[in-house]
């Protein structure tokens, strides 16, 4: 599985819809850029470049779901959990952009259709339920584990439905079938999005373990410790 | 081959002679001449086909390369696949099949645009090396921001994608082979391990480019080259033909 692309290709989605999209991501970038800048000032580039250069290894990671079956993170919930939305959605920006570029992986005329999908719908439906989850979890590490393994779930199925979304606007007239189709999609990531909430959870306590500052979701508190580790 | 290079292969044909920027323009239209052009109008993708094999022939990319990575594409052709059976109309028989006409219409459409939409990003990808792609996009006025963000990312990616890599081998050094998804615990600790490693080389690069006087935009006043006439009129020929065929059919068919 790990040469599959999800990225749309060309016209699967029509152009009115497309450029509409597209509009809307350059939009949504951009924003990301000026509050990405708001928080980093001038230390923007190279931390996002080097986030985003980290994005990229973490795609190139297989991971088994079952036997033979494997898959690779998406990285919209991991980017949003440890960067924030912002600088999160940017840097899986550049990641589609690259991939598109110099991967032939999604057309060029699909690149806001894939942009708002897997970038600013991921990380915001992923940063979003993060922080509703911390409210309710205790913030230990398995309230954290649960809260972005959650998050990650809502990712990928949230940007499958925006695919669905599109499609629906401007995809072909399935008709009566579009329900079946519609939840063929979401069927499926719902079972990729259970490998990428195990991994990012995974990957996330780690981090929050060694250095709890560099998980934005946390905003600057540690976990709490379990009582007779502190002794 | 190293996953970050991209899929570029040195050359010097004409195509990799010509200007990146005139490259990324002509790989925009050409897509969006595809997109435009109507299903029923078989013939044309004919012809676009034929030319990208002409190009891929003038560029000295074999075709057996590029059929592999076509298979880029391979979900959506299960959806093109699904198509004939989901798509009301007219039904039709092919063997012991029933099949609807418009769907079977659609799967086409998504088959040959989506491929031929593959073939010419790889056009791109094969002759155009990651550098040049980045000053063909500053020279069409992409944000600069993004560009350094880009620049930086791939620079690095090379460091990340190594010490990932590494760190797969220890595991597997360590007899570390996970079959099934909870097994995957060392996996997802060793992605922790990379994300602190780069974001605290990312703050000691920054360190060192404020120390040497960086304020938020890098120094450099050598704008990539510009391109002459006869590149752009070269390399718009083809995209031009595929957007006078796309409106003949759109018109007449």
């Amino acid at each position: 599985m790990s040469d599959l692309a999800l990225h749309i290709p060309t016209d699967v989605v029509n152009g009115p819809i497309s450029l509409a999209f597209a509009l809307l991501a350059a939009i949504a970038v951009g924003a990301c850029v000026i509050m990405a800048r708001r928080h980093l000032d001038e230390r923007l580039v190279p931390l996002a470049g080097l986030a985003t250069a980290f994005i990229f290894a973490a795609q190139m990671l297989n991971f088994p779901i079952a036997a033979v079956v494997s898959g690779h993170l998406l990285g919209g919930a991991l980017a949003a959990a440890l960067l924030g939305p912002w600088l999160g959605a940017l840097c899986v920006t550049v990641v589609i952009v690259i991939q598109a570029l110099l991967f032939a992986d999604g057309a060029v005329t699909a690149l806001g259709l894939n942009v708002v999908n897997m970038a600013v719908i991921a990380s915001f439906a992923g940063y979003g339920v993060i922080l509703l989850a911390l409210k309710v979890l205790p913030r230990t590490r398995w309230g954290l584990g649960a809260a972005v393994f959650a998050a990650s779930l809502v990712s990928v199925v949230a940007a499958s439905a925006g695919f669905v979304l599109q499609f629906r606007l401007g995809g072909e007239e399935v008709g009566q079938s579009f329900g079946e189709l519609a939840a063929a999609i979401l069927g499926t990531h719902v079972l990729v999005g259970i490998g990428e909430g195990v991994i990012t959870a995974g990957a996330v306590t780690a981090v929050a373990a060694v250095r709890p500052d560099l998980v934005h979701a946390l905003r600057g508190t540690r976990l709490a410790q379990p009582a007779e580790e502190t002794v | 081959m190293n996953p970050v290079d991209g899929l570029h292969r040195p050359g010097d044909s004409p195509i990799h002679r010509l200007r990146p920027q005139v490259k990324i323009v002509a790989l925009v239209a050409f897509t969006c001449a595809i997109a435009a052009t109507p299903r029923e109008a078989v013939w044309a993708f004919g012809v676009y086909a034929a030319l990208l094999a002409g190009l891929f022939t003038l560029a000295r990319v074999p075709l057996a390369w590029v059929l592999t990575r076509s298979l880029v594409e391979s979900p959506f052709l299960v959806l093109a696949l699904a198509f004939p059976f989901m798509v009301e109309g007219d039904p039709v028989q092919i063997g012991f099949l029933h099949v609807s006409e418009p769907g079977l219409w659609a799967g086409w459409n998504l088959l040959a645009k989506a491929t031929l939409g593959v073939w010419a990003a790889l056009l791109l990808a094969a002759t155009t090396p990651i550098a040049a792609v980045l000053a063909g996009l500053s020279r069409l006025r992409c944000p600069e921001i993004l560009l350094q963000i880009t620049a930086f990312a791939i620079r690095y990616a090379h460091l990340t994608v190594a010490e990932v890599t590494q760190m797969r081998l220890a595991r597997l050094a360590r007899c570390d082979d996970p079959r099934f998804l909870w097994q995957a615990g060392a996996l997802a600790r060793s992605l922790g391990v990379v994300f602190i490693r780069s974001f605290e080389r990312g703050e000691r690069v920054w360190q060192a480019m404020s120390a040497r006087g960086y304020t938020g935009r890098l120094p450099l006043e050598v704008g990539p080259a510009p391109a002459g006439a006869l590149q752009w009129t070269a390399a718009l020929a083809v995209p031009a033909i595929a957007a006078g065929i796309a409106t003949w059919t759109a018109v007449f068919v």
